[in-house]
């Protein structure tokens, strides 16, 4: 087995045992960087340096009969849109081409005290917005399993990272699937937690009410220790919310009932994922889960519509600051102030952010904001009565991930709409700020395909070890 | 449909220094995303109460109370302005 390949419970004791050093372990993922990405594209920034120097830190200790954390000397790769200081920070966009993150995020804090290796910052769709990485200001990622299909996205340079083991585990963000679609398109564990269980400090925000910061794993265990480190309260982002750490749970099937919301499954769905998702379901059954069908009739089309709504109106707030002053690109061709706006962000924003920047400012403007902003933060409480009455019947959701395997590369790039539905069985989970996990069931050829997993809040122990019993079956 | 004026409108608001025909475009997008919109109307919504955020949130307070920063910190974050002058950042006149 090549180091690449291995898990971080793996890689941990293989360093412990001194069979390999945390430098070995760093330098072949950035051999293997080095020879992969050139097709794949999955990094926007390589912190070689600093991964090295990382990585010769914790040799040191190790050599010095020191006891080291789980994460030490382990390499992971962040969105590029979580500051690790003094490392360039994109957000995928050519307005932050030149920003250097001025500290660390929350989550890149604690992943450094345990001796984490950074190594590089991954591709994404610009400012998150996005369900292929196509949207990247800079270039595509392409799908490691196909390189003429897409990773999904917007986390998609964290997913195709992971997938074509250019690191061992990433962290991406989600704010309507873009840790949970591109985890199911590269056929990795993709855990979006409850909204407040990782501190956003320092992720650079799309929609606040929504976004949350999750990981990227080879397996359900890796998706456990990460976010035992990154997540809990912290005094610098106020919605983050203290949370026990989870310990090794010991799964009982047979007392579990699995709620199986039919509007997921209605017209619009590959048949192929469908027949994937309905099989993995009844394997559960098969090892004795109860299954239940039930109804959420809010939360697929009225969730999405909602979503499209809510999420642009924050946006358009959020990318307000991107004024070409105190940071990011800027005009050289101004004649005054107001001239020096309009150029400077229309200069430095792509289609997509312009589009929901206006759609936003749309649907916040005069004789707009009832009609739109909040008849949709109305349907938002609809969608969370949804849940919560589904919850009293079950004690977890199972879906798909996405209606379709990865779509081919241009595909969907010419009616923005036909991109927004690919996240159609996303939304509701963010507008409820519920966990869910993509996990890897089946596959459709080459391409894997995901079941989502939908928790109660600040129930991610439920999700990850429901999720393992499927892992460790399969 | 939306009328070019409003997305001209819009734009502006929104500080969006667009072409014509980029606003051509934006228009014809903006139309068929608020279509698909439509069907929020058909969601009764009254004696519904808004939610902003999925969890219940109280305000935290603190002192305001300036902190010692780092003076290297304050340097690169200076460093990235467009324009600096005298430790302040400089813009272009309003009149």
């Amino acid at each position: 087995m090549e180091l690449t390949e291995l898990t971080i419970s793996q890689a941990h004791e293989g360093l412990k045992k001194k069979k390999f050093s945390a430098l070995e372990l760093c330098r072949a993922y950035l051999d293997k960087i080095e020879k992969e990405d050139k097709e794949i594209r999955a990094f926007l920034t390589v912190t070689k340096n600093l991964a090295l120097s990382q990585a010769k830190k914790v040799d040191e200790m190790i050599a010095a009969g020191r006891e080291i954390y789980f994460l030490a000397g382990i390499p992971m790769a962040a969105k590029d849109l979580i500051l690790v200081q003094d490392v360039r920070c994109t957000a995928g966009s050519k307005i932050l081409e030149n920003y250097m993150a001025p500290y660390d995020a929350t989550c890149i804090k604690r992943l450094k005290e345990q001796g984490a290796v950074i190594l590089g910052k991954t591709n994404m769709d610009e400012f998150a917005m996005g369900s292929s990485t196509e949207r990247s200001g800079f270039f595509p990622t392409r799908n490691p399993h196909d390189l003429t299909r897409v990773p999904g996205g917007s986390s998609g340079g964290s997913a195709a990272g992971v997938a074509a083991n250019m690191c061992c585990y990433a962290l991406g963000s989600d704010t309507c699937g873009s840790i949970r679609q591109p985890a199911s398109f590269c056929g990795v564990v993709g855990l979006k937690p409850t909204y407040g269980a990782v501190s956003r400090y320092g992720l650079i925000a799309m929609a606040c009410s929504l976004d949350q910061i999750g990981t990227f794993t080879k397996t359900v265990e890796d998706a456990r220790i990460v976010f035992n480190i990154i997540s809990g309260k912290d005094d610098l982002d106020s919605t983050s919310i203290k949370i026990d750490k989870i310990k090794h749970p010991k799964p009982k099937i047979g007392n579990i009932t699995i709620g199986v919301p039919k509007e997921y499954f209605a017209e619009g769905i590959d048949s192929r994922v469908e027949e994937i998702i309905k099989s993995a379901i009844k394997k559960y059954e098969s090892w004795g889960a109860k299954i239940k069908e039930i109804s959420l009739p809010y939360s697929t089309d009225y969730a999405l519509a909602a979503y499209y709504i809510l999420m642009p109106s924050e946006v358009s707030a959020n990318l307000a600051r991107y004024d070409g002053i105190k940071y990011g690109h800027f005009t050289k061709k101004a004649k005054d102030l107001i001239d020096f706006y309009l150029k400077s962000r229309r200069e430095g924003f792509g289609e997509e952010p312009r589009r929901r920047i206006m759609l936003g400012t749309y649907a916040l403007s005069a004789g707009y904001y009832d009609a739109y902003y909040l008849r949709c933060q109305k349907i938002r409480t609809l969608i969370k009565r949804d849940f919560d009455r589904a919850f009293k019947e079950v004690d977890i959701l199972m879906t798909p991930v996405a209606p379709t395997p990865a779509f081919k590369l241009g595909e969907k790039l010419i009616d923005p709409l036909s991109m927004y539905l690919a996240d159609i069985y996303m939304g509701a989970v963010n507008l409820a700020g519920l966990p869910a996990i993509s996990l890897p069931v089946g596959k459709i050829g080459n391409l894997p395909v995901g079941l989502q997993i939908i928790g109660q809040a600040f129930k991610e122990h439920e999700i990850l070890s429901i999720a393992q019993i499927f892992e460790k079956a399969c | 449909m939306i009328s070019k004026k409003e997305v001209k409108h819009i734009a502006k608001l929104a500080r969006l220094g667009l072409t014509e025909k980029e606003l051509d475009k934006m228009q014809k997008e903006l139309s068929s995303i608020l279509d698909y919109m439509k069907k929020l109307k058909k969601v009764n919504v009254s004696k519904v109460e808004p939610t902003s955020h999925s969890v219940q949130l109280e305000n935290v307070m603190r002192e305001d109370e300036v902190k010692n920063i780092d003076p290297q910190a304050k340097k690169k974050s200076l460093k990235q302005a467009s324009e600096i002058k005298d430790n302040y950042l400089k813009v272009k006149s309003i009149l």
